[in-house]
Order: structure tokens, then sequence, then C-alpha cells
């Protein structure tokens, strides 16, 4: 059991969908189920901050359900569903759809709702309708908010409404018609690049942007050394600011770009060896709040475009407990660390832990006291697997792990008191 | 790093060694005597399908390759898909596919996207594949026949058959490449064959045509075009695209004449025995001055001539060398 404050032996009974009990020994229950996690990881279950789960609209690629199976099979109690889908998710009628949707998936959702209308980045979007519904994160993901007047209005907005706005941080002008990081090897490719500087540049407005307007900020999917360093120092000043790393960023650089493979699409782009190498230890020394997935299904036929004209993103849902695993050192993997980026922190962020007051869902990211929802996972260090695209539970295919040797697994997932996984498999 | 050309595809010069390129260039050679023949035509690749497919309209070199595969008799399906329905979008894999079930041994493509050639290799391991330009990539055969034009020059100067030579005449020579590198896939493959047959390349461009991080390319960075331009022995000139000379990455065309261009007063500072190379089609008045173009020093017209006997040289080692060829 990892704790909140230590690590400790014991069984732990779930019943009616909370912690029932926890002690060094139990009794089974007549008619309970018994997981056995000798030798495993309990803690709570995964939170994921950034899915794009594709519904409306990309149900070729993903539905609702398709990628909670991933999500359940990945670890994860909860995630959140990013806005850019066909329409974006900016009105408390489609924050509505998406919830009520999710109230039948294995896990549950919770929505991140669009700062402006369209996601185009000009009006702001009705967000103390939506923040209503239990929107806590709005983003207009997939594309930064481009006006700095815009973001700015809209993070006083949010400010008063004690919501977070979330931001992907490039700047579009800057990384326009670019396909990979831009450096040495796009320069030899011949692709025209995504410059670092395209995301520092609005990492850097909008963390003085929220100085200014006191707005709390989370920084979506950071994948460059200077980013991260720039939050950090905002965050040791007192700035209101969290950050995500994604699993891709961590775990591949830009030389999986070299063979033109729209599989290692992704935005941003995976980046130099040592901004991963930064990315890794950052994670190590706990200055990234969560590891989040940018979970982006896309259908078959989209990788079989020209790496310019594919569509940018990879899948995460199911490999990011594993690699963050292997980011924190393998057999040297802090558990405190492992839940806390995949658990503790994501869930506050997105304030969906016991003590956030919020109806629409229930605790994650918990201490596994008794008497919390019951959102678990077992996961299991010791398990060696490889990674195959046809043993996928979502509907697309497009991973880029495909064949990679992976260290511990999820083994079971509880989620609002309900095994969803067993024995790694969906129930 | 590929050693000899046969049976292999070609996709990016930066794959050849320094011996797979002469192999390519003393092939060419052989087949430049085809061309003076009254029937140019050698039954090298009869029955053999050559697929010509071009994304992209260009017309030069898609009869250069044309008129290649046909002096060597094989068969060839032009397709120029730029004008067909294929549209932005569509799959490479799905466009591929439907020329294969033709039946064909070679595909020659060239594309808007950098990068699509090497994709379409993975989709049909069985075909080869010539990249004929792809994005701002690479161009490889302009590489190639860049290199045979100055070999062939060069050797014709010291009275000796260019075969005779292999890669010496490129041993030391100072190559200034000019222009629009950051956007040219003639560039990076012209980098490519030069370096690797021994000569030491310079490029020069307004800072904002330089490729990101050239400074890890094998180049010199020149920064005095003049002064560079009389150091040089060969000068490669690169095409300005008007849209670049327009306020983008260049303040105006008449600007960059002033800054890169190869105008007549700068010609004067060549060495007597420089060569001029541009792989067409030139913008005169822009990056080179009509007068300078027609200069003896430039080998435009050559390069034009090259380009079927080096590309009879690829389609034929690229293609005999597969196990279907090995049986004639």
């Amino acid at each position: 059991m990892i704790g909140k404050d230590g690590v400790e032996q014991a069984d732990l009974l779930v019943r009616e969908g909370v912690v029932a009990d926890r002690a060094p020994s139990l009794g089974v229950p007549v008619g309970a189920h018994v997981v056995d996690a000798t030798g495993c990881w309990v803690g709570p279950a995964f939170v994921d901050l950034h899915a794009h789960l594709r519904e409306p609209g990309g149900e070729a690629a993903e539905t609702i359900e398709s990628g909670a199976r991933a999500a359940a099979i990945g670890g994860y109690s909860l995630v959140v569903a990013m806005a850019n889908t066909e329409p974006a998710i900016d009105s408390a009628a489609l924050v509505e759809y998406v919830l009520s949707r999710g109230s039948r998936a294995r896990v549950e959702v919770a929505v991140a709702g669009a700062i402006t209308v369209g996601r185009r980045g000009e009006s702001l979007a009705p967000m103390a309708e939506m923040a209503a519904r239990g929107v806590r994160l709005f983003s207009d993901d997939g594309d930064g908010v481009q006006d700095p007047a815009v973001m700015r209005r809209a993070m006083l907005y949010a400010a008063g409404l004690g919501v977070r706005v979330a931001e992907h941080c490039e700047d579009a002008r800057l990384v326009a018609g670019g396909s990979m990081n831009e450096g040495a090897l796009s320069s030899r490719l011949g692709l025209v690049g995504r410059p670092a500087m395209g995301e520092e540049l609005m990492v850097l407005r909008d963390i003085e942007l929220a100085r200014w307007t006191g707005a709390a900020i989370h920084f979506l999917h950071l994948s460059t050394a200077r980013s991260l360093a720039m939050v950090v120092a905002a965050r040791r000043e007192g700035v209101n600011v969290t950050c995500e790393v994604a699993p891709h960023h961590f775990t591949l650089d830009e030389s999986a770009c070299a063979d033109f493979d729209p599989l290692y699409k992704v935005n941003p782009p995976l980046r130099r060896a040592q901004d991963v190498a930064a990315l890794r230890a950052a994670l190590v020394r706990g200055e990234v709040d969560a590891v989040a997935t940018d979970h982006a299904p896309h259908p078959p036929e989209s990788k079989d475009l020209p790496f310019d004209e594919a569509p940018a993103g990879v899948l995460g849902l199911e490999h990011a407990a594993a690699l963050t695993y292997e980011a924190l050192g393998s057999e040297q993997c802090d558990p405190h660390r492992f839940f806390d980026v995949l658990s503790r922190g994501p869930a506050r962020v997105a304030r969906v832990r016991h003590e956030d007051f919020y109806p629409r869902h229930g605790g994650h990211g918990g201490a596994l006291h008794v008497g919390e929802d019951a959102n678990l996972v077992v996961f299991d260090p010791s398990s060696r697997w490889v990674v195959d695209r046809d043993d996928l539970h979502g509907r697309s295919r497009n991973t880029p792990y495909h064949g990679r040797a992976m260290r511990g697994r999820v083994r079971a997932t509880i989620a609002r008191g309900v095994l969803v996984v067993d024995e790694g498999e969906l129930t | 790093m590929i050693d000899s050309l046969r049976g292999q595809n070609l996709l990016d010069l930066g794959d050849l060694s320094r011996d797979a390129i002469v192999e390519v260039l003393d092939a060419a050679e052989s087949f430049v005597e085809v061309n003076r023949r009254t029937v140019k035509k050698v039954p090298a690749l009869k029955g053999r399908v050559v697929a010509s497919l071009f994304f992209e309209e260009s017309t030069r070199t898609r009869l250069s390759f044309e008129t290649a595969a046909k002096r060597l008799s094989a068969d060839v399906l032009s397709l120029a898909v730029a004008s067909s329905s294929v549209k932005k979008g569509e799959s490479l894999r799905d466009t591929i596919a439907t020329i294969d079930a033709l039946g064909i041994d070679a595909v020659v493509l060239r594309h808007r996207s950098s990068g699509a050639a090497r994709q379409v290799s993975r989709y049909v391991p069985h075909v080869r594949v010539i990249n004929a330009g792809d994005g701002l990539h690479q161009h490889p055969t302009q590489g190639l026949l860049d290199a045979f034009t100055v070999r062939r020059t060069l050797s014709e100067r010291r009275g000796v058959s260019g075969a005779s030579t292999g890669a010496d005449l490129f041993d030391g020579l100072h190559v200034l490449i000019v222009g629009d590198i950051m956007h040219s896939r003639v560039a990076r493959s012209d980098v490519d064959a030069y370096t690797a047959l021994g000569a030491q390349v310079h490029v020069c461009a307004p800072a904002t045509l330089l490729p990101a991080e050239v400074a890890t390319w094998p180049v010199t960075i020149d920064e005095d075009f003049d002064d560079a331009l009389s150091r040089a022995d060969v000068v490669g000139l690169l095409r300005l695209q008007h849209e670049r000379g327009s306020g983008v990455f260049v303040p105006s065309t008449a600007e960059y004449t002033m800054t890169h261009g190869l105008t007549l007063d700068r010609a004067r500072r060549l060495k007597p025995d420089a060569l001029i190379l541009h792989p067409g089609p030139m913008n005169r008045g822009v990056e080179v001055d009509s007068r300078v173009a027609d200069l003896p020093a430039s080998l435009v017209t050559r390069q034009v001539a090259s380009g079927v006997p080096v590309r009879m040289a690829v389609l034929f080692l690229s293609i005999v060398g597969t196990a279907k060829g090995e049986d004639q």
C-alpha cells in the first residue's frame, strides 16, 4: 500500500464504492472477490489530465467508451477529456453530453472546457456555465491561445471563477508549417521545424500573465529543458503554475523522426536527447506536477500520409505507467513519486480529490484512508512485457512503442468502486 | 551506408558512399556514348517496367527520367499525378498500391513532401524507388548529375576520360553553393555528393536562407560572398523562389541580387577556370546575370545533357541488381 505518508503491507477491503477497511490482515468476507496484490504496489488509481477521446466528431479514431477501456487498462480511474472535439466542447450542453457518455464508461470522465468559442482564440467561451457543471480546467489544447489580450482576459475571468486555464504552448506563427523539432536533424531531413522557442516564448508570456492576473495556469505537455526551468522558477517565485509532461516527450527524442515515420509526429514535437534527459531529471526531482498522456488516437489511414501532412499525436493511456516507472529509474523508482505524478498531482490540478468540492466526480488521488472513494490501482513493478499494437484496447493503433520492452504493468484497476481491470484484462 | 547502388533504392544521397557515387558516375560515362548513337537505345532493361509518378509537376525532370528509361528499353508508365485526382490528404499508401498492382520494377517518385520516397519504399519493398525530388529533402539524381558534369568538364580539360579519374578530381576542390539553401533539396543532395567525393563545400546565403543549425553540416559557412567567389573552383547557384524574395525571407529580389546575385561585376572575381552550375530553371537577373549565365564557364546546358546518362546509370544499377535482373 503506497499511502500518502508511508508504505505498508496490508489488506484493503472495498465495499459499496468506498475503502471500507484497511489492516495488516483482514478476513475475506463472504462473496468478496480477492485481488492478489502480492509483490505489487497498491495506490490511488491514476488520473490523466490530458486525453483526446475524440467524441463527438472523431468516433472513427476513439469514443469515450473505447478511450475509457484503454484508460482502465492503463490504471486510470479518471481522465480529463480535452475540448478539441468537433464541435469543440465550448458550452454547457456539450459538457453535459460528454459527462453523460462518460457516466456509462468504465472510468470516470471529467471535461476540460474550451477557453474560447470554437477554440478559435477570439471570444471567451461561457466558462461560468461550464464551471457550474463541474468543469475545473479550461483549455484550447491542440492550439495555444495566440492573442495575448485574449489570454489575459481569459485568465482574469478564470481567476474570478476559481478555475484553472491549461495552455498548449506553441506560438502558431513560429511553428507554422513545422512537423518536427527544429534543429540539425530537421535541417538535414528538409522538414520545416517547430522551434523550441515557439513553445518557450509562450510559456514565458503565460507565466507573466499569470503573475499579473493572479490566475492559476497549467502548462500542458512541456517538452523542453528551458520551458521546465522557467516554470520551476515561476513556481518558486509564487506564481500559481502547475505543469505536466507527456510520456513520449520523456521517452523518445527527435531522432525517432529520421525515417519519416508519421507515428512519431506530435505537437509539441519530440525534442533533443538533452531535453528528454532534463524532463526525466525533473520528474525524479519532483518538479513536475503530473505525467499526462496527451492520448491522441488517429485512424490508420491518417498515418499513411506524408510526414508533413499527417496529423500529430500518439496513443498514451495504456503505456504511461510503465514508461513513468522506467523514467523514474525502474528498480530505483520511488513509489511515492510514481503515485504523485500519475495520481495525486494530476488529481490536485484537476481538483477531483476527496477534499475538493467537486460534486460531479468522486475522490481520486487519495491516501488509501478508510472512507475514501475506491479508486485504486494494483501495479506490478516486476512485470516484463513487450508492447504489441494489436493488443491495444482503444479504437486506434498509433502507438510509437510497438515492440518496446516494458517494465511494470497494471494488474488491476478499481474505478468508482468497481473492479474494471483484473489480471491485466478488462472485466 | 550503401557501397553500391546495385539493387538498391536511391532515396537520399547521404546514404551513398564515395564508391557508390563513383560507380554511378562511371556507369553514366558509358551511357553518354549511347546517347550519341543514331539508334539511342540499349536493351539493358528490356521487359522491365518503370513507373514515373510525379505528384508535383516537373516537366524537365520527368522527361529526363522517362527518356533515360526508354533508352534502356524499359516500358514506362507515366502518371502525372499532380494534375489528376490526387489531392492533398490522399493516402500515399493507396496511390502507390494502385500503381504497384500494375506490375512494376521501379518507381521514379517526385513529391512535394520531404520523406515521401522513404515512406513509399516501406510500402512496396519489392519495388526499387528512385527519388526524383522530395520536398525540401533530397534530389539525388540532381546531385549526381552535378558531380558528373563537374568531373566530366575537369577531366576533359586534362584530356583524360572521366571514368579513369574516380573521385580524384574532387580532392580539395572548393565548391561554393550560393542561395536559398534552406528550401533547396538540390543543395542537400549537392552537399552530400561533393563531400562524399572529397571536395570542400562552402555555402553562402543571407542568414534567413541558411538551414537551422547549418554549423552541423559538413560545410564551411562563408559570410563574405565576394571573398568566397574569388576562392571557388565551382559555384553552384540556386533558384530564388520569387515568394521568398518578397519580404518573407529577404526584403526583395533586387536586394538579393545586390547581396548574393552573381552579377557581371562579381563574375570578374572568379578564378579564370571556375565553373558555374545552376539546376534550372534560372531567374535571369535575380540569382545570376543573364550574361554570366551564357559565359563559357556556365555549365547549365551540360547539366541538362548529363541528366539522361546519369539517370540511365541510376535506373540500370538500381533495377538490374534485383533478383530478377541477375538471371538475365
